[in-house]
Formats: structure tokens, C-alpha cells, sequence
């Protein structure tokens, strides 16, 4: 017996697909139409293909503090930075609350987890005030070190890490290998899969930022592209609303890219990761 | 659960983990103690003196009217948000859960919105609703229908709903998805027969089997709204028109870092961190009835 096509279902999920796509699509169509018609309020959502010039256009476009490129090339770094920082001290930190008995090991294992209850929101100002006598207001490291913290990244690590059979640990010690030896040869490449998933899930925590940036950035030249971008529509000179569009659509891509590309061990690594 | 095979030494460990340790002293607990001692302190108009006053910052927020409209939007908010949210994820993930053609594209299709920064969400909403240029706007007006959110307060705030539960569906249809793949096959099958008794069967064979992920996504999404959506509701409408969206976590950012509040502001963020302080701990519960 044939079946008949699920039309429900497709249904359903072309609508969902469609809630997603319509709102970029109008962006990218936007982007390659001229700034008069947009502030007509006549969008098309046929895009112009053969402006799609625009998009390189867009790259040397500038908020009036850093050129887009400039913005996209800050956020690329802090991202970057935030994610390989985070897997770097997490694995660290959680090879030593997993594989040795040290004093307060429990302590620094609570300290880590508490961090969970303490979101930037919640303690803002002070923050801030902790930033500015350290003279990290509008640096790099300001812009990342605070956000390399991770518990969720570290629980994981140390979920992984308690689970590696004994036999493994005891014929590296055979064979003579020392702690850090069998952390490099062993430890790493078993937790291979986790590592692509969190650098997915902490490149686009990175990539996303606004708060943070908003707060430590008062300057041009570390302002980062979603900054960039909510500032462009927030002016009040005439906004050139295909640039805009354009940019936005730039912005939206490397994480985009990241997901899709590692979209197998990212899902697994999530619902790992957040239990 | 611990390991039996251990190295031995403890300067090595303190080592590695000295540097977590130090970025969460430094950037969390530090600053989160500055905000206990600040809630209990006032500096005069000119910033001269500071001084301290006790539970007054704490009274003053609590007694204030402003501060309880706050907090009732910022619970409507959450819970209209995880709603939403999650019901729309319910749907996607049951619908890319059955055996169709296509189901991988659907799926992927339904993930990547997980990258969108929500701040730039709020970015490509204003090109649907700004009210000069918006899509969605120019529309509406040829209906007779006159949307505006910098204007109306009502209509900023479903704005800002919808595009918060936007940005969290995809999440939650992840973790659906995951649920939904445990399910035994032949149970979904016999729950998916489309119509009345399809639906009557979800709710009586799969609804029960998904509670554990609905409760723990449940709170996630709380969390999600009342402490993550800053960047969605500033970026839109930086808490206005008036303090129709004028949130828990964008109030704390106005007075603190804008109004230069420092007292009042403490105080709410010691008031927030009791929240999500609640929050975890609920959290910790379902997970760990989740595990086994």
C-alpha cells in the first residue's frame, strides 16, 4: 500500500520554515533596493540581482565610528577568543577537579558552578566600576576576558572526563605518561565531538554579544557589528536603509555558517551540554 | 559520581585551575559583592560621600509602585514568552519527528535561527515594523490598522514578546526534537494518525513522555526571558515608549548605568540574583529528575 504525502506536516513546517526565512529574505531583497523606495515604505520582495554589489558596498559602509568591515573583523575576534578561551581554561579546570584530590576541590568545583546565577544583568555597575580600575574599558581583553568564564563548558568537561574508563588512565601510567601527557594524547582527542559542539555554541555566545560591548566600548575602534548595526538605526540622521540591510544580512552569516556546518555535533553537544 | 584512577600532586591541579578561578573572582564574585555592599549605600547628588543607610534601598524599591508595575510586565512577559515559544517548538518538532520527505531539510531549516544574535533579531523585525518603512507596517495600514511601537505602548510590548519567542523557538525545538527521538517508534506511529484521535493520543502517550523535557525547558525559558532578552527589548525599544517594556533587566541597566542610580540599582541586582539564585536551584531539580 502507497502513502499518501504527509501534507499536514508539510504544511506546517513550510509555515515554520517561512516564519524564519520571510524576515531575512526581506532584508536580503531590501538590501538590494535603493534607499529612496525604501523610505517610501515600498519594499519588494524581488531582490535586484543585479545590485548585489551592495553587500561589497556595504563592507566599507561606517556608523560614523568604524567601517563595517572593520566591525565585522572585531566581532570574528571576540568571538574566536571567547570561544577557544572557554574550552582552553574549562578543560583545564575540569581535568583537575576530575582527576586529582587537591584541597578545596570542591570549593573551586562550587566556585565555577555559581558563576551560573551571576548573568552580567545582575551585577552591572559594580562591573563596570571593576573594569574601569583595571584600565580594561575599551580593550580587548575587557571585551573578552570577563566572558571566558564558563561553568556550563566546565560541568560538561568534567561529565566527559569522569567517564573515561580506567584502563585507558592506568595504561597511559604503564607507559609511563604524565598527567599533562595523557590530558594532550588522551583526554583531548576522546572529547573531540564535544569540543567542535561547544566552540559552535560559544563562537555564536561570542559572535551575539551586546550587552557586554555596549557597557565596555565606548569607542570606535572596538565597537563590534551588532553595535554597529543598532546604532546605525538608532540615529537620527537619514538612515540608508539598503546598507543597513546589507550589513545586517554580513552580520548574520559566520554563525549562521558555523551552526550549519557543524549542525550534527552542535544539536548532540546542546542537549548534552545545558542538562 | 568521581573517578578511582587518579594523578596525584596537588600543585599541578591548583594550577590549571587557578585561571577559571581568577576571571570569576576578578569579573563575578568581586562585583557581585561590590552590588551587596552598594545596596545598602547612598551617595549624595554630588558623589562625594557615601553612606550607610541599610535595608532603605531595598524598602524604597519594594514600596515603590513603579517597581511592582515592573515586576507584573516582567512576569507577563516571561510567561507569554514561554508560551509561545515552546508551543511553537512543540509543533515544528512533532511535525520534523514524522517520517516525511524532506524531514532533514525541515529540521535544519528550523535549527539555524539558534545563530541570530537577538539583538539583531530586533534589527530585522524593525525592517517589518518600523513604522516609515516597515513591511509588515505599510501593510497593516491598507487594512486601516495603525501600527506603531515607538508611539503605542501595548504594541511595543507584543512586539517585543513576539520577537523574543521568535529567537527562543528554535531552542526549544531542538530539545523537543531530542525528546521525540526517544520516543518508541511504533508509539509515535499509532499517535500520529492525523484528526481527532491523533490529537487525543499525543496528549494521552507522547504529552506524558515529553513532561520532563516541558518542565525543564519551562524554566529555561523563564530564565531566558527575564535575564536574556535585554538585548532584544534595548535594542527595539530601549525600554519605552514610556516603560511599556520597561522590563526587570533593562530597568537595572536605566538607573544604574544611564540614571547613575547606584544604590537603587544595586539593590535590584541583588533583588534579580535572588531570582535566578530560585531559578538554578528549581533547575537543578528537574535535571536531576531529567537524568535518570
Amino acid at each position: 500500500m502507497k502513502k499518501r504525502p504527509d501534507f499536514l506536516a508539510h504544511a506546517v513546517l513550510l509555515l515554520g520554515v517561512l516564519l524564519f526565512m520571510f524576515p531575512i529574505w526581506v532584508a536580503f531583497a531590501g538590501a538590494t533596493q535603493s534607499a529612496a523606495a525604501i523610505n517610501r515604505g515600498a519594499i519588494s520582495l524581488v531582490p535586484e540581482f543585479r545590485k548585489l554589489g551592495v553587500f561589497v558596498q556595504a563592507l566599507s559602509f561606517s556608523n560614523a565610528n568604524a567601517p563595517v568591515w572593520h566591525m565585522l573583523l572585531v566581532s570574528f575576534f571576540m568571538a574566536l577568543a571567547i570561544a577557544i578561551g572557554k574550552i582552553v581554561i574549562s578543560a583545564l579546570s575540569a581535568f583537575a577537579i576530575a582527576f586529582f584530590r587537591f584541597p578545596l576541590r570542591m570549593v573551586a568545583f562550587w566556585l565555577i558552578f555559581i558563576t551560573l546565577m551571576l548573568p552580567i544583568v545582575v551585577r552591572i555597575v559594580p562591573t563596570y566600576a571593576v573594569m574601569s580600575d583595571l584600565h580594561l574599558i575599551d580593550t580587548f581583553p575587557g571585551l573578552t576576558l570577563p566572558l571566558i568564564a564558563s561553568a556550563t563548558a566546565t560541568l560538561l568537561f568534567r561529565q566527559i572526563f569522569i567517564a573515561v574508563p580506567d584502563e585507558l588512565v592506568e595504561a597511559a601510567k604503564l607507559d609511563g605518561a604524565g598527567p599533562m601527557r595523557f590530558f594532550w594524547d588522551v583526554l583531548l582527542p576522546v572529547s573531540r565531538a564535544n569540543i567542535a559542539a561547544l566552540f559552535v555554541i560559544e563562537f555564536v555566545y561570542g559572535w551575539n554579544q551586546y550587552l557586554w560591548p555596549l557597557l565596555v566600548t565606548t569607542k570606535g575602534g572596538l565597537n563590534t557589528i551588532v553595535i554597529g548595526i543598532v546604532q546605525m538605526i538608532t540615529g537620527d540622521q537619514l538612515i540608508p536603509w539598503n546598507l543597513v540591510m546589507a550589513t545586517t544580512i554580513l552580520a548574520l552569516l559566520p554563525p549562521i555558517l558555523v551552526v550549519l556546518a557543524m549542525q550534527r555535533w552542535f544539536v548532540a553537544g546542546l542537549t548534552e551540554a545545558d542538562k | 559520581m568521581e573517578r578511582k584512577t587518579l594523578f596525584r600532586g596537588w600543585l599541578l591541579p591548583a594550577a590549571l585551575v587557578a585561571p577559571q578561578l581568577l576571571i570569576t573572582f576578578v569579573f563575578f564574585f568581586w562585583p557581585a559583592g561590590q552590588a551587596l555592599v552598594e545596596s545598602t549605600q547612598a551617595t549624595d547628588a554630588f558623589g562625594l560621600s557615601t553612606m550607610f543607610v541599610g535595608a532603605s534601598n531595598f524598602l524604597a524599591l519594594l514600596t515603590d509602585p513603579d517597581y511592582h508595575a515592573a515586576i507584573l510586565r516582567t512576569a507577563f512577559f516571561c510567561v507569554a514568552v514561554t508560551i509561545l515559544a515552546m508551543a511553537a517548538g512543540l509543533l515544528f518538532a512533532s511535525f520534523a519527528n514524522r517520517a516525511i520527505k524532506g524531514r532533514f531539510l525541515y529540521r535544519t531549516a528550523l535549527i539555524w535561527p539558534y545563530a541570530i544574535a537577538p539583538a539583531l533579531s530586533s534589527v530585522i523585525f524593525v525592517f517589518l515594523f518600523q513604522p516609515q518603512i516597515g513591511m509588515i507596517t505599510n501593510l497593516l495600514a491598507r487594512f486601516g490598522v495603525n501600527f506603531n511601537y515607538t508611539a503605542n505602548g501595548s504594541q511595543a510590548l507584543a512586539l517585543v514578546i513576539l520577537i523574543a519567542a521568535w529567537k527562543q523557538v528554535s531552542y526549544n525545538f531542538i530539545f523537543y526534537l531530542a525528546a521525540l527521538q526517544s520516543v518508541p517508534r511504533s508509539m509515535l506511529e499509532a499517535a500520529t494518525l492525523d484528526g481527532a484521535r491523533g490529537l487525543h493520543r499525543f496528549r494521552t502517550m507522547i504529552w506524558p513522555m515529553l513532561m520532563p523535557t516541558t518542565l525543564f525547558l519551562s524554566v529555561t525559558n523563564i530564565v531566558y526571558a527575564a535575564f536574556d532578552t535585554f538585548d532584544v527589548i534595548f535594542a527595539l525599544t530601549g525600554g519605552g515608549p514610556g516603560t511599556s517594556t520597561d522590563m526587570l533587566v533593562v530597568k537595572v541597566y536605566r538607573d544604574g548605568v544611564i540614571n547613575l542610580d547606584l544604590g537603587g540599582s544595586a539593590a535590584q541586582s541583588v533583588l534579580l540574583m535572588a531570582g535566578i539564585i530560585a531559578l538554578t536551584a528549581l533547575q537543578m531539580r528537574l535535571t536531576r529528575g531529567r537524568a535518570t
